[in-house]
């Protein structure tokens, strides 16, 4: 059996945990240099949890409570799971949360004085199609201040996590909105050094995902880390 | 095609994702030596990280309907987090082959102030196939421990994490 190792990430390309500006990671972050797997990926790394699909339904619409429209700017987000070969991720499985139209989570943690909104949770999970695609209705989420420095405020962003095919893909990240002035100073969206791989985690508004009458809509799609040119071999 | 998707941190309201049915990994039925997985986790300045996610991965055993290998907990209001899990078995280096690790865990810790995830492993104290497993052979005497769980009862294992500072974790470059 061979089976191709996930490439290394592009130098540059994902954020430092040492990001003196969120000052969360000033006591979070190691100090101590990573360290390689001495055999390179194995069994571990190069293979996926299994998520049956009948154990974990999917619900792609956040826009409602037991049938009940939360408040807000109903929007649409579309677009697909790739690798950096542009290879489709199929079935892969995509959790979502977020803050609600007024920049509340529904979590107790959060004491921001918005309101909260008994028609909107904000937690949902969907899977890729065949052709890696998703897609997934909800309300746009409101920017709301955090204590990181003086006058802080969030960017309008929703939270993701997936997959992939292996636990070496697996990525936590957050979609941003174009033209959201609070971008340029968030340190969290500044932790990535390099500037477009920083952009690529804006969403693009896009007519064609667009309902008439019904709500505005967003492509956003994911890479996950491709395979490697080498095949790793099997020493046995 | 444009490089991998930029990280972002899991921040402090990640919990809206949790189900802590998640952190029982026999839920679903699956046989064998089950075992408590438990630790705590702390931070540079020994302050006890109370908003973590750890997610547990383990390719052994094998996955299957009954056997998802992956596991979700938060840490609690002591930095802890628990799981209940199967013991694994030797981990093949190659998925199907037969040069094997010795048992071990992959657990990734996300939380506030990490902008990406923490990759790191468990493995246990007293395994015949620690000494020659690679990665344990590779790392320096005096680092080995803090990836190695200590058997606190009867089938209830521990192993803290460090994230900075005096016996910081080993973290892998996955």
């Amino acid at each position: 059996m061979t089976t191709t190792a996930f490439r290394p990430y592009a130098p540059g390309t994902q954020p430092l945990n040492d990001t003196p500006s969120y000052r969360s990671t000033g006591k979070r972050h190691p100090v101590q240099p990573l360290v390689a797997l001495p055999t390179g990926q194995t069994a571990t790394e190069l293979l996926p949890p299994h998520f049956a699909a009948a154990r974990y339904p999917a619900s792609a619409d956040l826009s409602r409570v037991n049938g009940q429209e939360a408040q807000g700017e109903r929007i649409i987000v579309a677009g697909r799971v790739l690798d950096e070969d542009g290879r489709p991720l199929p079935h892969t499985m995509i959790e979502i949360w977020q803050a609600n139209a007024a920049g509340r989570y529904d979590h107790p943690l959060d004491t921001h004085p918005a309101p909260l909104d008994p028609h909107f949770h904000g937690a949902a999970r969907v899977f890729t199609d065949e052709e890696g695609r998703y897609s997934f209705t909800t309300i746009k989420p409101g920017a709301y201040p955090w204590r990181n420095h003086a006058n802080a405020w969030r960017p309008n962003h929703i939270h993701y996590s997936l997959f992939g095919a292996g636990f070496a893909q697996r990525l936590v990240t957050q979609m941003y909105f174009p033209g959201d002035p609070l971008l340029e100073l968030d340190p969290i969206f500044h932790a990535t050094p390099d500037a477009a791989a920083r952009n690529r985690l804006i969403a693009a508004f896009d007519i064609g995902i667009t309902q008439p009458e019904w709500a505005l809509g967003y492509r956003f799609d994911f890479v996950l880390r491709g395979r490697g040119a080498t095949p790793f071999e099997d020493a046995a | 095609m444009p490089h991998a998707t930029a990280s972002q941190t899991i921040g402090p309201y990640w919990h809206l994702l949790e189900d802590k049915d998640w952190t029982d990994l026999t839920r679903f039925g699956a046989q064998g030596e089950r075992i408590a997985l438990t630790g705590r986790i702390i931070d540079g300045d020994g302050a006890l990280v109370t908003d973590a996610c750890v997610e547990l991965w383990q390719a052994s055993p094998a996955a299957s309907d009954q056997w998802d290998g992956f596991g979700r907990a938060a840490t609690d209001k002591q930095g802890e987090f628990r799981f209940v899990t199967l013991k694994p078995g030797p981990v093949p280096v190659s998925p199907g082959g037969k040069v094997m690790q010795a048992p071990h865990i992959s657990l990734a810790i996300f939380a506030r102030g990490l902008m990406t995830h923490l990759h790191t492993r468990v493995y246990f104290q007293g395994e015949a196939l620690n000494a020659q497993d690679p990665l344990l052979c590779a790392l320096p005497d005096t680092r080995r421990g803090t990836l190695i769980a200590q058997e606190q009862a009867p089938s209830l294992w521990r192993l803290d994490i460090v994230l900075q500072g005096d016996g910081e974790t080993v973290f892998l470059d996955v």
